[in-house]
């Protein structure tokens, strides 16, 4: 089964094109980065696979429909949303909203309630997020505030997980957590992850392909392809090594940027 | 119309307003209270009250979380604004309320787009409530004659209402909440995160426009009564307290309703056995409760 199909697509904002001649197929259950360098469109090619950003050429199909029309069996995670100290929304009520945020009338208490009560408090569990989940989410840290929206994203028991960034904002030892997390959502729940990311390294372990984008169009490969230093230093246009660790794992170590992309 | 509240002793002896109906505290609170309740313009003010509280309690809340007080604050000046000029044209003021503010919402909603960000939409605001207070002052300067209701279209007339004005307000209260309600989940998940909303399939762009339709269409009819600076008082001050005070959503609406119930009862009731005027006695009583709520929680 596929989840994500592309056929020569071609995305362009305001007159300029991003990326054009796009052809990539993303089987079901598959954990697949998307890397490439600022600008070059990882963002618009997640908000294609939405339907957010219609396509100026070609075709997808996205979980047998055309984008947009499955978006209820997507979760999706923006890249850097954060919310500021006014806010004053519980972290567990913006888990709600991507269970039933989109549904109109108010809820009702019942049994529909008391299951929805139930599911937001599994996934609040699920990414060990119990502790603060009734803060008031703008007061909650950059990470504590991902690991819920992460949650979010799960709600509804997605098919497709869309996650722009989700690492971004988190420490060592959380983005090891995180990209666990995600693997094994996707493996027991057969779900697809399509992660974006700068660094590659927490989730090396993990995929089963990468998307990259780069130079005004995207190609996949297969994860060994990619992750070398010459496609990879190609990629980025800088010089980028990838290195075997003494317990076996590849690492890769490359321009500073490839880390620290973002200047706060 | 009756004498304006803003004058607590009227000036104008109304068909149910004469200074002898003031007669002060009697210090018995069961004949104070039934004093309260006697006189039907004190009814009719006491139900037009409620009415504009739980309405401004509710929507304020959510005017406050989407960080629209700035909108809602000139939607209360464009309804100074079309009154000035349905008097000026010789139209029934309600009119002009729902034109101009439904107008105002209009061009509120263009000017926050889905990329705006808050300072480009708060300049444009700006630029739409000094235009549209420039407007109101220019057709009160036009209309030649005594225009003896300015007062009353600042500070409205909460002690002249009629009736049929209590069920008409009534009706838009009964509507704007109902919308409001229907959609409160999509328009909370609007408000709080945009982004996923849309990818969710909430219309993000149309509830925004909506919402402020609604708080126009209250805003307007409100003013009417309260005048459109009290209004604004009523619509933001409970909904920041209590968000202040809670974080969760529906118990936030209803303690937002809750303060705007009891700063308009007591504003109501203090300016009956005083000679200051109901606006004074709200606006300072939602402001120490706002303080309080700062200071406390
Ligand atoms: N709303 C917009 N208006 C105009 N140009 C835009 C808009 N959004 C994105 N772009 C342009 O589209 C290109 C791709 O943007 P996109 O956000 O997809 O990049 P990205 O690969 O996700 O980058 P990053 O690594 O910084 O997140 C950029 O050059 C950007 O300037
Ligand atoms: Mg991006």
């Amino acid at each position: 089964m596929t989840a994500v199909s592309f056929e020569g697509a071609e995305a362009r904002i305001g007159g300029t094109t991003i990326w054009r001649d796009v052809s990539l197929t993303v089987e079901r259950g598959q954990f697949v980065a998307v890397l490439g360098p600022n600008g070059s469109g990882k963002s618009t090619l997640v908000r294609a696979v939405l339907g957010l950003q219609p396509l100026a050429a070609g075709s997808a199909s996205v979980l047998g429909r055309p984008p947009g029309e499955a978006n209820d069996r997507i979760g999706y995670l923006p890249q850097r949303r954060s919310f500021d100290e006014s806010t004053r929304i519980r972290g567990a009520d913006v888990v709600r909203l991507g269970l039933d945020g989109a549904r109109w009338g108010l809820p009702l208490p019942g049994a529909r309630s008391r299951a929805a009560t139930r599911r937001v408090a599994e996934v609040i569990e699920l990414v060990s997020a119990t502790a603060y989940a009734d803060k008031p989410i703008g007061e909650l840290s950059g990470g504590e505030q991902q690991r819920l929206l992460i949650a979010q994203a799960l709600a509804r028991r997605p098919q497709l997980l869309l996650l722009d960034e989700p690492l971004d904002s988190l420490d060592l030892p959380n983005q090891a957590g995180v990209a666990a997390l995600v693997r094994s959502i996707c493996r027991e729940e057969d779900v697809t992850v399509l992660l974006v990311a700068h660094d590659v390294n927490p989730i090396l372990g993990y995929l089963d392909g990468v998307i990259y984008v780069a130079g005004g169009t995207a190609v996949e490969g297969a994860p060994e392809d990619v992750i070398s230093a010459e496609t990879l230093s190609a990629l980025y246009g800088v010089p980028i090594d990838v290195l075997r660790a003494s317990d076996g794992r590849l690492v890769v170590v490359g321009a500073p940027d490839l880390h620290g992309h973002h200047a706060h | 119309m009756g004498g304006s509240w803003w004058s607590a002793r009227p000036t104008c002896t109304g068909t149910m307003l004469t200074s002898s109906v003031f007669t002060g505290l009697s210090w018995n609170p069961v004949d104070d209270v039934h004093a309260l309740f006697t006189y039907p313009f004190m009814q009719h003010a006491l139900a037009a009250g409620t009415i504009v509280a739980v309405m401004a309690g509710v929507i304020g809340w959510f005017m406050v979380l989407r960080r629209q007080t700035f909108a809602g604050h000139t939607l209360s000046l464009t309804a100074f604004t079309g009154a000035s000029a349905a008097v000026l044209a010789g139209v029934p003021i309600v009119l002009g309320y729902f034109t101009v503010c439904g107008l105002g919402a209009l061009a509120l909603a263009g000017a926050s787009g889905p990329r705006r960000s808050q300072g480009t939409e708060s300049a444009a605001t700006g630029s739409i409530q000094a235009f549209a207070l420039g407007l109101g002052f220019l057709f009160v300067s036009l209309y030649h004659g005594v225009l003896n209701g300015l007062d009353s279209l600042l500070f409205g007339t909460f002690l002249g209402i009629t009736s049929s004005q209590v069920l008409v307000l009534l009706v838009v209260a009964v509507v704007a909440i109902a919308l409001v309600a229907v959609a409160a989940r999509p328009l909370l998940f609007a408000s709080v995160d945009p982004d996923v909303a849309r990818a969710s399939g909430v219309r993000v762009q149309l509830l925004g426009l909506g919402f402020l339709l609604v708080l126009g269409l209250s805003v307007a009819e409100t003013s009417q009564i309260t005048g459109a600076l009290l209004v604004f008082a009523l619509l933001v001050t409970p909904a920041a307290t209590a968000q202040r005070l809670t974080t969760r959503p529906l118990a936030g609406v209803v303690l937002s309703v809750a303060l705007a119930l009891l700063v308009t009862w007591l504003g109501l009731a203090l300016a009956y056995f005083s000679v200051y005027p109901v606006g004074f006695y709200i606006t300072s009583l939602s402001f120490a409760l706002y303080v309080l709520a700062r200071v406390f929680a």
